[in-house]
């Protein structure tokens, strides 16, 4: 399967992902080649068989709703680019 | 000193012939003397080493202490640390001080094992050379022109060279077991869900395990003995006891039940490579095993199934990387798109943003169950498969890895020829199996990997495999000259 410059632009915007122009091509290339790869899944049968999600089939367990962390924000913003009275600061996006 | 098993280790601390203080300084000065020409750790944490070795001293004076308190270890940088840099080996997290623990690295605190460094690794744990690291290649100690594997090819050279008495790595599609492989040593990626996740930086979840890359199996077993358990910080963490994985090495493998699938013996497998593990599995006959050929008719899916679920779900996880509350962020942002953009742009090496791209395509409107959904299904065959093969056979044997180590910058351009260095090792993954490599002899002075998958939390079976081989050859005990 091919992509085209098109595509890859359009799925770096998907991910957020700023990449220079000059590299294009060649993501053009590498995803094309990854995704030949990929397409060798389609030769399998896969008529009824379930997808399988958890390597055990475990379930998601259920906690009782009670507090178990302590509030560590100072901690955990000492750490973040950029905050303010214990707020993230991001550009501005609402006028 | 550099040479004892852990077992000897303890032994040693705990009747006073040394301590934990002189046992920790000697690797720190090996680490100073090797490790600027095998770029193995990232960090080194010669200060908070010597204070951890102190109370260890202590406890151990004062009979408190566990088997493996006072021995050093080092972590790789996937591992939330503490106070620690936690890298990944990306410019995105190269500030990244983590404000808390792994499980796994609070467990083996508690302890009382003591943390050398942080070793390099492929950044994000993308890779099976070492060479995507931000840090820089790292270099196999058998060969410094040649790679040690990846993705935990820090803590394999590490080990290798004698710069720690054991490690932690881990194994996502084969990053334990081929670096050992490449570099001989014993690493043991144990059955999904038995060592908790939580603060190891996430790649692919549904894929990710930690593990010990150890000088034996005995070590491994020590040493596992402490990672493994229950964490409910973990949601896909299982709830079983932990054995004691050391109970069991010294059982008799007469009557085991060797499965050798022909589909890890065709096309790809250098010849030689061949030889040296069809070689260890007669060693195994000698010893009482019975061998019999079967198939896992699925394998050829095993790597196209990976290079749909492992980037989908990095996709999902680094998404957390967005430059808002930790790690990097781009200078002056003009909005609020322009800082993800470029603070991820930057941050990301090319790997990185190709396993990105790849898994955000994958998943995007339209393509979600030709690609994503069918590779669920094929991981379903490819798991079925090993279902039924173990209905007959209590073990699967084979190659690790395809060929030995090869050159630093033979594969770096060609993602595909890449990840087929992990053909062997994905499947497990996929599967949710424990699986091992332990060293079976070299090819041209390089190291040969032999990999023993086991049932579901067979563990102890493994060790007890690996154990029993390594009593009978002496390839593991190998060490480079220059490490000696």
């Amino acid at each position: 399967m091919s992509l085209d410059k098109t595509d890859v632009e359009k799925i770096a915007y998907l991910a957020r992902l700023a990449i220079d122009d000059n590299d294009i091509p060649s993501y053009v290339r590498e995803l094309s080649n990854i995704f030949d790869l990929v397409e060798q899944l389609g030769e399998a049968d896969t008529s009824n068989i379930s997808p399988m999600a958890h390597p055990l089939d475990a379930h998601q367990r259920l906690r009782p709703d009670v507090v178990t962390e302590t509030n560590q924000r100072e901690l955990f913003q000492s750490i973040a680019p950029e905050t303010v009275d214990g707020i993230y600061l991001v550009p501005q996006v609402i006028e | 000193m550099h040479n004892k098993s852990l077992s000897e280790l303890s032994a040693s601390l705990h009747n006073g012939e040394f301590s934990s203080v002189e046992l920790t300084q000697h690797y720190l000065d090996r680490i100073n003397a090797h490790n600027n020409n095998l770029n193995a750790y990232i960090s080194i944490c010669d200060e908070r080493a010597l204070a951890q070795a102190k109370v260890a001293d202590l406890q151990l004076q004062q009979k408190t202490a566990g088997i493996l308190t006072g021995i050093p270890i080092a972590h790789k940088d996937i591992f939330c640390t503490q106070g620690v840099l936690t890298s990944c080996a990306s410019k995105m997290l190269a500030n990244f001080v983590s404000p808390y623990n792994a499980t796994v690295v609070e467990k083996i605190n508690a302890e009382g094992m003591v943390m050398l460094g942080k070793t390099n690794m492929d950044e994000f744990a993308m890779g099976s050379s070492n060479e995507t690291s931000f840090f820089g290649a790292v270099k196999n100690p058998w060969d410094i022109e040649r790679v040690p594997g990846g993705s935990s090819g820090g803590s394999a050279a590490a080990m290798a060279a004698r710069l720690a008495p054991i490690a932690t790595g881990t194994d996502t599609g084969g990053s334990i077991r081929q670096p050992a492989s490449l570099c001989n040593l014993t690493g043991l990626k144990p059955t999904y869900g038995r060592v908790s996740r939580y603060g190891m930086v996430a790649f692919a979840s549904s894929l990710d395990q930690a593990g010990p890359i150890a000088k034996s199996a005995e070590d491994a077993a020590l040493l596992l003995n402490v990672m493994s358990g229950f964490d409910e910080r973990d949601s896909t963490s299982v709830e079983r006891d932990v054995p004691d994985y050391t109970a069991d090495l010294n059982n008799s493998l007469a009557g085991l039940r060797i499965g050798l699938p022909k589909e890890y013996f065709g096309e790809g497998l250098d010849p030689d490579v061949a030889a040296t593990v069809e070689a260890a599995i007669k060693v195994y006959e000698s010893l009482g095993a019975t061998i019999k050929e079967i198939t896992l008719p699925n394998s050829h899916l095993a790597v196209p199934t990976y290079y749909v679920v492992a980037p989908a779900e990095c996709s999902s996880n680094l998404s957390r990387m967005d430059g808002v509350r930790f790690g990097h962020r781009c200078e002056n942002p003009k909005d609020l798109t322009d800082l993800y953009q470029r603070s991820r742009g930057e941050g990301f090496g090319d790997e990185v943003k190709r396993r990105i791209l790849v898994g955000a395509y994958a998943l995007s409107a339209g393509y979600y169950d030709a690609y994503y959904l069918k590779a669920q299904q094929c991981r379903r065959l490819i798991s079925n498969d090993f279902k039924q093969a173990f209905d007959e056979i209590d073990v699967i044997m084979g190659p690790t890895a395809p060929t030995t180590a090869f050159k630093l910058g033979d594969k770096i351009d060609d993602p595909i020829a890449m990840y087929l260095a992990d053909i062997y090792t994905i499947s497990t993954n996929l599967a949710g199996l424990p699986g091992m490599s332990i060293p079976a002899g070299f090819v041209k002075g390089l190291p040969v990997g032999l990999q023993i998958i086991g049932n579901y939390f067979d563990e102890a079976r493994l060790l007890n495999v690996a154990h029993r081989y390594q009593q009978t050859t002496d390839w593991h005990t190998q060490i480079p000259d220059a490490f000696r």
